[in-house]
Order: C-alpha cells, then sequence, then structure tokens
C-alpha cells in the first residue's frame, strides 16, 4: 500500500502546530488507503521534530538533517521531496498551505508531473481513490469542490485551522528512516542572509483569538507629543502599543490590522487582514474602529466569533458580528482588558 | 535585458459574486479590473525595465475578458502584451497553465525576470507560478516584498521576503521568477496617453501550437462552485457603561467556549 506523506513544516528546529493539523488531515487518507503515514521531516532538530510526528501519529518518518537544509530553502527541499516521491510513489503528499508548504508542494508536483490542489478546507476520499477537496474562491464569496484523480501522487495544501489536529499519544513512535540530501551547497544559488524574526508576536494565521485595529484606532484621546511628526499615526501607533496590544496579551492573541490602518502608517503591512492581506479564520476575532468593506470581511469572515466594537451603530462590520458594542473603543478597551485579567487570574 | 509580468482579470473587488442556478460564477454587471495583486507586479516591471535598460511584457492566459488587464498593462507603461488562448487550458489545470505560461517565457527568449502577483483574487491558486519556475528551471523567490539589489548584467538578485515569522533576505542568481507583495511598490496611475494608446493597441493571441507545446494530463478537475453556508448573523448588542459592555461581553465569550 503506497504510503500518505506528510510535510512537517519547522521554524528554528520547531514544528509549526498545524503541522498537527496537515497530520491529522493525512491520516483522512492513510485510513482509506492503508498505507502508512509517513512525516517528512528536513533541516534542523529533525530527529527529535520526527519523534513528536510519532506522538501525533505518524507510522513512519524520513528523516534528513542536514546542513544544507538548515532553514527552508525551495531549491534543496524541493529536489529531496521530488526524489522521495519518484523513490516511494506516495498516494498523496500533504503540508499546511503556508508560504513555504505552497511552495514546496507546487513545485514538487510540477517536478513530477503530478495533480494539486491547494489551499482545501475539507477533503473526502472517493471509492475510485480520487479526493474531493472544498476550497475558497473569489475571495471567499464562493466555494469550489475540486477533484483529484488517483492516476498519480495527489499534492494537496490544507488551510490551518480547518482540519483537527492529530493528538498526542505519548509513548507513540514511528519508525525513523534517515536519508540523504540531493543537493550539496555548491548546487544552492540561493543563500539566506540574515532571517528578521518578528519577536514576540502571535503568528496571525495560526492564532486562536485575533484583535484587529482600523482607521478608527486613529481617534486616540490623548494628545501627541509637539515633536511627532504626523499627529494622527502617533495617536494610532499609541493605540495599537498601549490599547489594542494589552488587550491581545491577555488573550494570548495576534494583533490585525485593516487595510486603511496599514496605508495610513499605523502598522506594518503583515498585519493587514483581508482581500489583500492575509486571510485568517480564529475562534475570536475582535474588530475594532473597523467599518467592515467588504475586502476586509474577505479575509475574516470564517471566523468562528466575531466581535465588532465601533462608534456607528450603522457600521457593516456589525451586518456579520456576533457580538456588536456601539461605543468609543479608547472606553470599551481597557474595560475590557481590565476584566479579562480579572476573570481569567492574569 | 527583459521582464514578464503575468496577469489576469478578475471581477471587481467590491462585486457580490455568487454561483447562479447554472452553476456558473456571476458577478452580475459589476466590472472586471486588473487583478489588485498585480498592480504591484507590473508596476514592478515597469520600475525594473528601466532599471535595467530593458523592456516589459504583459502576459495573460485566457479568453478575452483578460484583455482587460493587458490594456491596462500597456496604460500604465509597460510596452507589449501578448494573451494565451487555448481550449486545452480551459480546464484551469495548474500544470497546464504552468506549461503553456514556461513556454511563453521561453518563446520571448531573452527574459531575465518574469514577476507576478501573489495570488489572484478570485482562482486564488498561485501553485502555477511556482511550477512555471519550475518547468523553466529558474530560481523562484516568493513574496518579494523588496527587491534590494539586481545586477542584469552578473545575474544576481538580492531581495527581502515576507515570511510568516518575518522577513527573509536572500540572495540568488537569475534568471528568476518572483512574485511580489502589496509592500513593494506605489502602483502608478495610467496616464490618459497612455490609456488612449493603450485602446488602439491590437494584442497578439498566442495558442498552444504557437509555443509548441502539449501540456501534461491534467489530474484535477472543477467539480462544482458552491454559494456559502448561509451564516447565523443575528447579531447581539452589548449595551451599557463601557464596564458594562465589558462584563456581559466576557460573560458571553465564556458561554460561547471561545476564551
Ligand atoms: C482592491 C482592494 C483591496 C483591498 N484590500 C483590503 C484588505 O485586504 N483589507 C482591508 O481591511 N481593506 C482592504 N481594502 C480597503 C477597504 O475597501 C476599506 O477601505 C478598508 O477596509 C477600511 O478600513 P477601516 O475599516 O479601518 O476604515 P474605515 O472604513 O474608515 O472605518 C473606520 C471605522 O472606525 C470607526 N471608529 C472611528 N473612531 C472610533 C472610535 N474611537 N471607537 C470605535 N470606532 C471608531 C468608524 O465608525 C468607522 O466605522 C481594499 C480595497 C480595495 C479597493
Ligand atoms: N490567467 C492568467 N494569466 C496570466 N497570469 C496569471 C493568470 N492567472 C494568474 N496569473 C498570475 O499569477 C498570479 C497569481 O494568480 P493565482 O495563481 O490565480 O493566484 C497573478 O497575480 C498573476 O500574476
Amino acid at each position: 500500500m503506497s504510503a500518505v506523506f506528510v510535510w512537517i513544516e519547522t521554524f528554528e528546529g520547531a514544528a509549526l502546530p498545524t503541522s498537527w493539523e496537515a497530520l491529522g488531515a493525512g491520516a483522512l487518507l492513510a485510513e482509506k488507503s492503508g498505507g502508512a503515514l509517513t512525516a517528512l521531516v528536513f533541516g534542523e532538530n529533525a530527529d527529535a521534530v520526527a519523534k513528536e510526528a510519532g506522538e501525533h501519529g505518524a507510522t513512519q518518518a524520513l528523516v534528513c538533517a542536514d546542513a544544507t537544509l538548515k532553514g527552508f530553502r525551495l531549491e534543496p527541499y524541493a529536489a529531496l521531496l521530488t526524489k522521495l516521491v519518484q523513490e516511494h510513489q506516495p498516494r498523496a503528499v500533504l503540508a499546511v498551505a503556508t508560504t513555504r508548504g505552497r511552495e514546496l508542494l507546487a513545485a514538487s508536483a510540477a517536478d513530477t508531473d503530478s495533480g494539486m490542489i491547494s489551499d482545501v478546507s475539507s477533503l473526502d476520499v472517493q471509492g475510485d481513490g480520487s479526493v474531493v477537496a472544498t476550497r475558497s474562491a473569489y475571495a471567499g464569496k464562493v466555494m469550489s469542490d475540486v477533484s483529484i484523480d488517483a492516476a498519480g501522487t495527489q499534492f494537496i495544501t490544507i488551510r490551518g485551522r480547518a482540519f483537527r489536529p492529530n493528538e498526542a499519544k505519548a509513548g507513540a513512535q514511528a519508525a525513523v528512516t534517515s536519508v540523504a540530501p540531493v543537493l550539496s551547497e555548491d548546487q544552492i544559488a540561493t543563500k539566506v542572509e540574515r532571517f528578521e524574526a518578528e519577536v514576540g508576536t502571535v503568528n496571525l494565521t495560526d492564532a486562536a483569538i485575533i484583535v484587529s485595529g482600523g482607521r478608527g484606532i486613529a481617534n486616540n484621546p490623548k494628545d501627541a507629543p509637539g515633536d511627532a511628526g504626523d499627529a494622527a499615526v502617533w495617536k494610532a501607533k499609541d493605540g495599537f502599543a498601549n490599547v489594542i496590544q494589552p488587550l491581545a496579551d491577555v488573550l494570548g492573541a495576534a494583533v490585525g490590522a485593516s487595510r486603511a490602518a496599514v496605508d495610513a502608517g499605523y502598522i506594518p503591512y503583515a498585519h493587514q487582514v483581508g482581500q489583500t492581506g492575509k486571510v485568517v479564520s480564529p475562534d475570536l476575532y475582535i474588530a475594532c474602529g473597523i467599518s467592515g468593506a467588504i475586502q476586509h470581511q474577505a479575509g475574516m469572515r470564517t471566523s468562528k466569533v466575531i466581535v465588532a466594537i465601533n462608534k456607528d451603530k450603522e457600521a457593516p462590520i456589525f451586518k456579520m458580528a456576533r457580538f456588536g458594542l456601539v461605543g468609543d473603543l479608547y472606553q470599551i478597551l481597557p474595560a475590557l482588558t481590565a476584566e479579562l485579567k480579572k476573570r481569567l487570574g492574569k | 535585458m527583459h521582464v514578464v509580468v503575468f496577469t489576469r482579470s478578475t471581477p471587481d473587488t467590491a462585486a457580490k459574486v455568487e454561483v447562479g442556478a447554472d452553476g456558473k460564477v456571476t458577478w452580475g454587471d459589476a466590472a472586471t479590473v486588473v487583478n489588485p495583486w498585480d498592480e504591484y507586479a507590473l508596476e514592478e516591471g515597469i520600475l525594473q525595465a528601466k532599471n535595467g535598460g530593458g523592456k516589459a511584457t504583459a502576459i495573460s492566459i485566457g479568453g478575452e475578458m483578460h484583455n482587460e488587464s493587458l490594456k491596462h498593462s500597456l496604460a500604465m507603461g509597460l510596452d507589449e502584451a501578448v494573451r494565451i488562448e487555448d481550449a486545452a487550458l480551459d480546464a484551469n489545470d495548474s500544470l497546464a497553465y504552468a506549461t503553456a505560461a514556461a513556454a511563453a517565457v521561453k518563446k520571448l527568449g531573452d527574459v531575465n525576470l518574469v514577476i507576478c502577483g501573489k495570488e489572484s483574487v478570485d482562482v486564488g491558486t498561485d501553485q502555477h507560478i511556482y511550477q512555471m519556475a519550475r518547468k523553466l528551471g529558474w530560481t523562484l523567490l516568493a513574496y518579494v516584498s523588496k527587491i534590494l539589489e539586481v545586477d542584469y548584467a552578473a545575474g544576481t538578485i538580492k531581495v527581502e521576503r515576507l515570511l510568516e515569522q518575518g522577513k527573509q533576505i536572500v540572495t540568488s542568481k537569475l534568471p528568476a521568477v518572483i512574485t511580489v507583495m502589496k509592500d513593494i511598490n506605489e502602483p502608478r496611475y495610467p496616464s490618459f496617453i497612455g490609456i488612449r494608446k493603450a485602446s488602439k493597441a491590437v494584442i497578439p493571441v498566442w495558442s498552444l501550437a504557437d509555443l509548441g507545446v502539449t501540456p501534461p494530463a491534467a489530474h484535477t478537475k472543477l467539480v462544482a462552485f458552491k454559494n456559502l453556508p448561509v451564516r447565523d448573523t443575528q447579531v447581539e448588542m452589548i449595551e451599557g457603561t463601557p464596564e458594562e459592555q465589558a462584563t456581559q461581553l466576557v460573560d458571553k465569550l465564556l458561554q460561547e467556549k471561545v476564551l
């Protein structure tokens, strides 16, 4: 029976939590085909991560800890994945649809002329081994069902937070096999000079809770200091740092933003949620001073519970919210942060 | 020196999109526009062509609807535009797209850099870009937020890429395929003269036979489009003083088990 490969994405030697969701999705396929659920772990700390993958249900692991694989680079990773696919002819290869997962699987699918479906939120294995997957289209305004035949290896990336992770079972083990890299350092043109990590911030796309700020953040009642330059920018930055962030901290949440806030220079683009930003799907999304334009909705409409805080009771965001609070965010958020600290015992 | 930018037309982002009774996606009489992400790619194409003393060509794959984005490209200031259309590409399989796209780049012959938008706001399967890079055997640098250095004569490039955990600064070799993020530049508006010139342009259409390729067998197929399940969006308004609102909201969120 051919295996189901799941690439376990790591960053600085630690598995991303969503990788266990990919193992969960892989288990759905392996159950039907009877193939081994095989974790692929490349790079730094690969042996320890493979052990963790075993606890999360992988029965096999293919591991390569070669120095050329320290930190993701497409060339060596894709060369290795392609070789493993050619050798093992797995029935499927899965990964999370992160920046790296998308590139890696697409590259290897191209190398092997295999079919691929990206960013799926559910999958269904058919009697003939084909898979029908659901993915969103037109910026989440409609969905599409796409099928992939069973003639070759099926490459599938899954949307984070859409599949149930395989729960850890202490003591469960994967049979680990070490594999050799395909490219040597002098065959790899791309060199990483440095990585500027965003320290201390929660990753938007993994976050269970997101607190987002929009143009309304500029209506900070504090006065900007005389030497601040643009007063609105100063006020908004102060609001993100001293009102949004403390709320995010007590919730363990990530901080998001509308495009209006990003374009005005209140917060870096990496935080933008929406059609031309990130698509997120947290359990709880708190929109503060955001009107709820359709392009913003495109990025957050699949959130489980949406809370809208806006001083304008006609704002469109209230039409999609579960809970709505009309009022000044500069009064409501500090009260909410204080209440949460008390209730969550922090 | 020659830059190629891939672009497509999409329904206006404010359009109401739904699946009709015939199973087809409709957006009423809303306009089609250039894919918003591609505006950054097109701007970067113009800047790089100028920077390298070469020219920039826009390519769209698909039916006549995509003339919209190509005319927009020409109006912005790209030098040439080509559309690729072939019944064999109707299946929307990414491998077929990638094969056609790579063949078009090869046919142009002298290309050093291919620029794509990060994704399209309609079909959003960025995978075919990465697959085009593999089919060409070129460097792929996706999610580029800044081109830090590029030397077309020496064939080297240094970029900043925006990944989930932060910014990665990498060097690599040309020719390359890159996808660009919103942060990279400030797209220009087409000038009046540009729009006039573009409206008169005749855009050549290439078939797969013109490109001399047969795409590999498609393994994927669109089964159906579906409307979203109706969301029970009955909003519950929470009133009172800020403190009362806060207390009630926390109660509700605990009940919903999202804290
Ligand atoms: C092609 C395209 C792509 C786009 N992509 C995106 C995208 O990815 N993401 C995105 O977000 N937008 C996107 N937009 C922009 C979008 O159309 C809106 O302009 C944007 O979302 C508005 O942001 P906002 O809600 O913060 O600002 P506004 O619409 O100005 O809303 C500000 C809100 O804050 C409220 N407010 C003000 N002060 C306070 C206060 N003290 N307390 C409480 N509430 C207050 C106001 O009542 C108002 O509702 C895109 C647009 C286009 C054309
Ligand atoms: N039909 C097409 N013709 C040409 N370029 C395209 C086409 N579709 C997508 N692209 C390019 O690929 C990018 C990603 O689109 P997509 O793969 O659809 O998410 C776009 O921003 C364009 O640069």
